[in-house]
This record gives structure tokens, C-alpha cells and sequence, in this order.
């Protein structure tokens, strides 16, 4: 999954949600309204040394003037969290547009809930689109023994079902109960910790719920784009490199070859190219496994190769 | 210039080479494209000189059948974001005659063009004179359907559908995007549709994409949705023994593909366009390009588009006189 287009953002305002955890609303430098999202959705941040984040995107999803997110700093962390907090008022930030990988079920009977600390976030956006829309929703939050609950207030105003269970034997109990007590037709939705996560779905399907209502958000670093690599011309001898940021299609097409496309997203078939030698790292939706197994073709839109590949051009 | 021959500078013609198959034909949009004779494709929602007829011709059609614009109710908010997607696009292409204002959640709807202006509040109804996605179609010449993605597939959800070609949104509403296109030939073979279904639920908020269809419609007639048969059915039979120049229509669809920003739903959005076989003839290239696919069209698409019995008379018309090349 590759960040997309870039939005460039100041970071407006700073407020300490709880320890550890720091909400930042971010401001177009211009004062335009920003694109709306889907609620669930993540903003891609670029952290700095090539690494990109994502944040669950926590306020108003229609056409906002702010965005907020909310970070948890790890310390143990890959520095990404580190960066976050290090950010003053004014700072600007480079982020792509928002993404939906999350995104609540509108024919749902009823929304189930299931947060565990930090994984809270995606809950603010859906909970504020349930009421809007007047969709039932409850939460389940688990938040560590003695620990301050984060948007507290906020979570109070938007969910009327909502419960706060301190430790993991409360949770479990709490999960189990739920999941044998809903209306049918109910979507579940987990966001927190792996093991959280794993723990719930499991516990989900053993109490029966078919895999296409229960949704589950992991975080984790949006993978970049792929790794660079080279490729050599047959007819010509030129060599031409693919950075990480382009496809080889753009890298032919930047070396002034013209070639065929349509979709550039692998799926139309229009691009495919013939007489491939090398390793093909192959991430398009067209080729059969068959013609994948073969080796000899790549649809350049989207797919790569690992090293040096030499094309029939 | 006369309507055919506006009509003949903006139509969107469907081939790129001289054989057609069916494909995951999607580019990314808008994008101008020139013809021999014009250009089309510079923007999404298409206002063209047929703008205040052919949408007198979308009320009267509803005013007959209220049934062309259905919607499940948990289609509401996707609604609410066409319409403000729709609008706000509208505004954007043509600011001399259309603009939407307004702060937070009400909002100020103008056109010039229409004579019309209209406050409302977002996801309030009964501030709008009439549903949604309804007032959405009577400022746009696009037919729209809202698909809702869940469990991994794509379902038909609500629609507002005057000028279907031979399906009916009443019949499709609640459909997944498979059923809907069960009686498509030649397809799951090439495993064009299911592959393009994949694609667009991988859209992302923002991403536009369109795609061609073509098919064809006996005189100038909008109105061929399966509803409707019983009115236009019989016309078809004007291609049996009418002057087939005039008579055959070229029907395009330009579609495009929107996922909405707030509510995730994908929004289908489809223009028809009418070209009578005469016009095409008046430009070589495509008169060429055209005969050349016919002659190569498979059995079964043919078949579907209901084009076996009239290949050789087609052929005829646009093989007539020797052409030049453009
Ligand atoms: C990239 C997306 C799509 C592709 C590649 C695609 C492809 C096709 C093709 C090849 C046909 C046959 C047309 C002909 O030969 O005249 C067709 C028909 C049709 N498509 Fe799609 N389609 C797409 C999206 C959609 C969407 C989003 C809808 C939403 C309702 C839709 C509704 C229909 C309908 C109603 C028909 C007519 C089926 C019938 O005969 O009853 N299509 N489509
Ligand atoms: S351009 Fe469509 S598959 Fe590459």
C-alpha cells in the first residue's frame, strides 16, 4: 500500500490526552477545509528517515478544518512515536490523504465495539458517524489498571453504551458475554494490541460469528512503496533505475519509451510486457498463476523486480 | 453548429484499436481526450448543450415511474455524500453558472442554468424538496447508482436510473455486482468482471476512474430501461426495415467510479451518449475503425448487444463508399 498523494499540514494545537498519549490537531497551512474521510480511516505520516505511520484520524469526517490523532509514545518503538512527540505548535508535517481500511458496515443491525488502549482512536470517528446516522453502537474499552482513561469525556458525549473494564480477566468476561448476546445481524469491530485482537476474533469465531462481520484494524507502519532496483534495456544496453517512489512503468516512460497503460493499478492488462528476464517481484491483479509461474511477464504499473531485471526494449 | 454536429465533437468514441474485447477498462479520470473531430473526457460530470432537455426528460420519466429512484434504507448517508460529492464537483467544473456555499452543515446550493437556488442542511431531508439522490439527478445528465461494500463484495443499494440501457435499477436494487452482471456473455471466462469488482473495492477516497461502454439504441431515444420496454420495445423494429444510417444509434456510456469520501460507498455514475450510424460515417477514421471490430466481435458479445442479424446491413452503411484515411 503505497501513501499516495502528498498533504502537507501544520500542527495547530498540542493537548496531552494521557500519559504517554498526546492528541495533535493538524491545520492546512492555507486554512482550507480538509478531505473528508471515512470514519476508521488513518492519516499516512511521514516520521522522518523514510518511515511512514499511520494515525487513526479521531475528530469530524466531513469536509473538517482539523484533523486530530492521537499517539501513543513507544518508547521501544522504531522512533516513529518519538518524532510525533518531539513536534511543537507551527511544526510542519509532511502526511498523505486519508485512508479507509476500517470502515463501519452500513447495513449493520447493530455496531459491537471492542477497544484496548490506544486502539481507541478508530472508535471516535465511527462512534460519531453511529450517532449522525442514528446506528446503535456499544463499546467495550479496556484501559490498564489505574491508568487514566484517554477521551474520556469525548467517548462519554458520543456513546451511551459504553463500558470501561479495568484488567484483562474484566475484558475477557465482559468480550465473552458480549459476543453470545447481540442481535443478529451485528458487525464487530476490534481495534488494540495484536494479542487483543487475536484473543477476540478467536473467541468470536468459536461463538459462531461467520468471518465477514468481524473487522479487525492492526497497527503497524504503512508498507512503503517497494525497494528500488534496475533494470536493463535488451535493444539499447541503456540501464534505467526504479526508485522506491515510481513504478517501472514511470520509469520507462520517464527514459522517453512510450508504452501502453490504462489503469495503472494492475488490473486492466493493458500494460503487460513480454520477454522479462530476471526476478519478478509481482504485484498485479491480472496474470493468471500460471503466467506468473513462467517468469518471462510483469504488468510494469505495478510490478518489480529484485535487483536487476532486463526488459525487451 | 448544428445538435448533431455538437453532438458529433464531443462523443466519447469507445475504440482504441480495431478489435473489442471485454476488459477491466478503467483509466484514471478526468482526462481529455481528442478525437479527429473534438475532444470529451475533461471532466467528470459532463453539462453539455442537451443539459435542461434531457433533464425536463429525467423528471418526466420519474414523474411516471417514481420507481426509477430506489434506495435500502442504509444507503442514507451515502446519499448525503453524493449529493454534496456531486454538487461541490459540479461547482468546481463550471463556476461561471454553479456554486455551492455555505458553512458546516448548511449549505447553499446556486445554478444559473437552471434558474435555481436551494438551502439545505446535510442529512436533514426535510430541508431538500425531494430526496437526496434524486435532487443529485436533477442537476446532473448522469444516471447514479450507490454500491455499499461489505463482506467483500459490492451491492447495488440505491439508484436513481432514468436512461438504463435494457436493465431496470427497480429489479437490480440490493443485487451484488456479480448477479448484476450474470447476464453478461463471455465474461467470467476472462474473469474481467470479478477482477474489476476487486479493483473497486480497493478505491480510495478521492480516486476517480472511468470506463466505456457501448451498445445500441433504435433513433434517438434515452429511455430503454427494461421498465420502459413495452414504450420503446417496438421502435427496435424501425432497424429492420428504416433507413439504417439514421435509425442505428451508437449508444456510449461514459461511467465513472467514485468512492465517496465520507460514507466509503462507490458511487456509478453513468452518461449516455447518442450518435446515429450516418454521423459516425462522416468520420473516416472511426467509420474504418468500427466495421473493423464488428468483423471481429465474438459470436456471444454480439449476441448480447443483439447486433448478429444486423452485422452485414451495419457494414454495409459504413463499407459503402471507399474511405480515405484520415
Ligand atoms: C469497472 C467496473 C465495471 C466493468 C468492467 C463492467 C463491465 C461490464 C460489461 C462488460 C458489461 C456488458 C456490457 C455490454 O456489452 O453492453 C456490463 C453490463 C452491465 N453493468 Fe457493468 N461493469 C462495471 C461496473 C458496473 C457497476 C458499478 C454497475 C452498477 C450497477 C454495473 C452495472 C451493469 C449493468 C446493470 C449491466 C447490464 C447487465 C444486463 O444485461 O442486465 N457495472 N458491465
Ligand atoms: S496499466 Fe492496467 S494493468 Fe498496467
Amino acid at each position: 500500500m503505497i501513501a499516495g498523494p502528498g498533504l502537507p499540514l501544520v500542527v495547530d494545537a498540542v493537548l496531552d490526552v494521557a500519559p504517554d498519549i498526546r492528541a495533535f490537531v493538524l491545520r492546512h497551512p492555507s486554512g482550507d477545509p480538509l478531505p473528508s474521510f471515512v470514519p476508521g480511516s488513518h492519516l499516512p505520516v511521514f516520521c522522518g528517515e523514510g518511515r511512514i505511520n499511520s494515525y487513526s484520524l479521531t475528530g469530524e469526517s466531513g469536509a473538517p478544518e482539523t484533523y486530530a490523532i492521537s499517539v501513543h509514545h513507544r518508547r521501544d518503538g522504531r522512533g516513529g512515536s518519538t518524532f510525533m512527540h518531539a513536534l511543537r505548535v507551527g511544526d510542519r508535517l509532511a502526511c498523505g490523504l486519508p485512508r479507509s481500511a476500517f470502515a463501519p458496515v452500513a447495513s449493520a443491525r447493530h455496531h459491537l465495539m471492542i477497544a484496548g488502549g490506544i486502539g481507541i482512536t478508530p472508535f471516535l470517528s465511527h462512534l460519531r458517524a453511529a450517532r449522525r446516522w442514528g446506528r446503535s453502537a456499544s463499546l467495550l474499552f479496556a484501559v490498564r489498571e489505574g491508568a487514566p482513561v484517554p477521551h474520556a469525556a469525548e467517548l462519554d458525549a458520543l456513546c451511551g453504551d459504553l463500558r470501561v473494564l479495568r484488567g484483562r480477566a474484566a475484558m475477557t468476561a465482559a468480550v465473552e458475554a458480549a459476543l453470545v448476546d447481540q442481535p443478529l445481524g451485528t458487525h464487530l469491530y476490534v481495534c488494540g494490541p495484536e494479542a487483543m485482537i487475536d484473543d477476540v476474533l478467536e473467541r468470536a469465531a468459536r461463538a459462531g460469528w461467520p468471518a465477514e462481520r468481524c473487522h479487525a484494524e492492526r497497527f503497524g507502519a504503512v508498507l512503503p512503496p517497494g525497494a528500488p532496483f534496475e533494470a536493463i534495456l535488451r535493444r539499447t544496453g541503456r540501464r534505467i533505475a526504479v526508485p522506491a517512489e515510481a513504478s517501472l512503468l514511470d520509469a520507462v516512460e520517464a527514459a522517453g519509451i512510450p508504452w501502453p497503460s490504462l489503469c495503472r493499478q494492475g488490473v486492466c492488462g493493458e500494460c503487460r510486457m513480454e520477454g522479462v528476464e530476471g526476478t519478478i517481484l509481482h504485484r498485479d491483479h491480472y496474470l493468471s498463476p500460471a503466467e506468473r509461474e513462467a517468469g518471462n511477464c510483469l504488468m510494469p504499473c505495478v510490478s518489480r523486480g529484485a535487483g536487476l531485471i532486463t526488459l525487451d526494449l | 453548429m448544428t445538435p448533431d454536429e455538437a453532438r458529433l465533437s464531443r462523443f466519447p468514441w469507445p475504440f482504441t484499436g480495431d478489435a473489442y474485447r471485454y476488459s477491466a477498462n478503467v483509466e484514471p479520470a478526468p482526462k481529455l481526450r481528442r478525437t479527429p473531430v473534438g475532444a470529451w473526457g475533461g471532466a467528470v460530470l459532463d453539462v453539455d448543450a442537451d443539459y435542461e432537455a434531457e433533464l425536463s426528460e429525467r423528471a418526466a420519466v420519474l414523474a411516471r415511474d417514481p420507481a426509477r429512484h430506489v434506495e435500502l434504507p442504509h444507503m442514507r448517508a451515502a446519499t448525503w455524500d453524493a449529493l454534496v460529492w456531486g454538487l461541490r464537483e459540479l461547482a468546481a467544473t463550471h463556476p461561471e453558472t454553479m456554486s455551492l456555499a455555505g458553512a458546516g452543515r448548511h449549505l447553499v446550493w446556486s445554478n444559473h442554468r437552471l434558474g435555481l437556488t436551494q438551502g439545505f442542511r446535510l442529512g436533514e431531508e426535510d430541508t431538500l424538496p425531494m430526496a437526496p439522490l434524486r435532487f443529485l439527478a436533477s442537476q446532473i445528465q448522469e444516471d447514479v447508482v450507490l454500491l455499499d461494500q461489505r463482506e467483500g463484495q459490492l451491492f447495488a443499494d440505491a439508484g436513481c436510473v432514468t436512461f438504463a440501457s435494457n436493465w431496470s435499477m427497480a429489479f437490480d436494487l440490493g443485487m451484488s455486482f456479480r448477479e448484476i452482471h450474470g447476464p453478461v456473455p463471455h465474461d467470467l471466462a476472462d474473469g474481467a468482471i470479478p477482477r474489476a469488482e476487486q479493483f473497486l473495492m480497493r478505491l480510495q477516497p478521492g480516486e476517480v476512474f472511468r470506463r466505456i461502454n457501448w451498445t445500441s439504441t433504435a433513433g434517438h431515444r434515452l429511455d430503454t430501461a427494461l421498465d420502459s420496454y413495452h414504450e420503446w420495445g417496438p421502435s427496435r423494429r424501425a432497424l429492420a426495415t428504416g433507413d439504417l444510417a439514421a435509425v442505428f444509434h451508437m449508444r456510449n456510456e461514459v461511467q465513472h467510479l467514485v468512492r465517496l469520501p465520507e460514507s466509503g460507498a462507490i458511487m456509478f455514475l453513468i452518461r449516455t451518449y447518442l450518435l446515429p450510424l450516418g454521423e459516425i460515417c462522416r468520420v473516416p477514421e472511426w467509420r474504418r475503425q468500427f466495421a473493423a471490430v464488428l468483423r471481429t466481435l465474438p459470436e456471444d458479445i454480439l449476441q448480447y448487444k443483439g447486433l448478429t442479424a444486423l452485422r452485414p446491413r451495419i457494414l454495409a452503411v459504413l463499407e459503402a463508399e471507399p474511405v480515405e484515411a484520415a
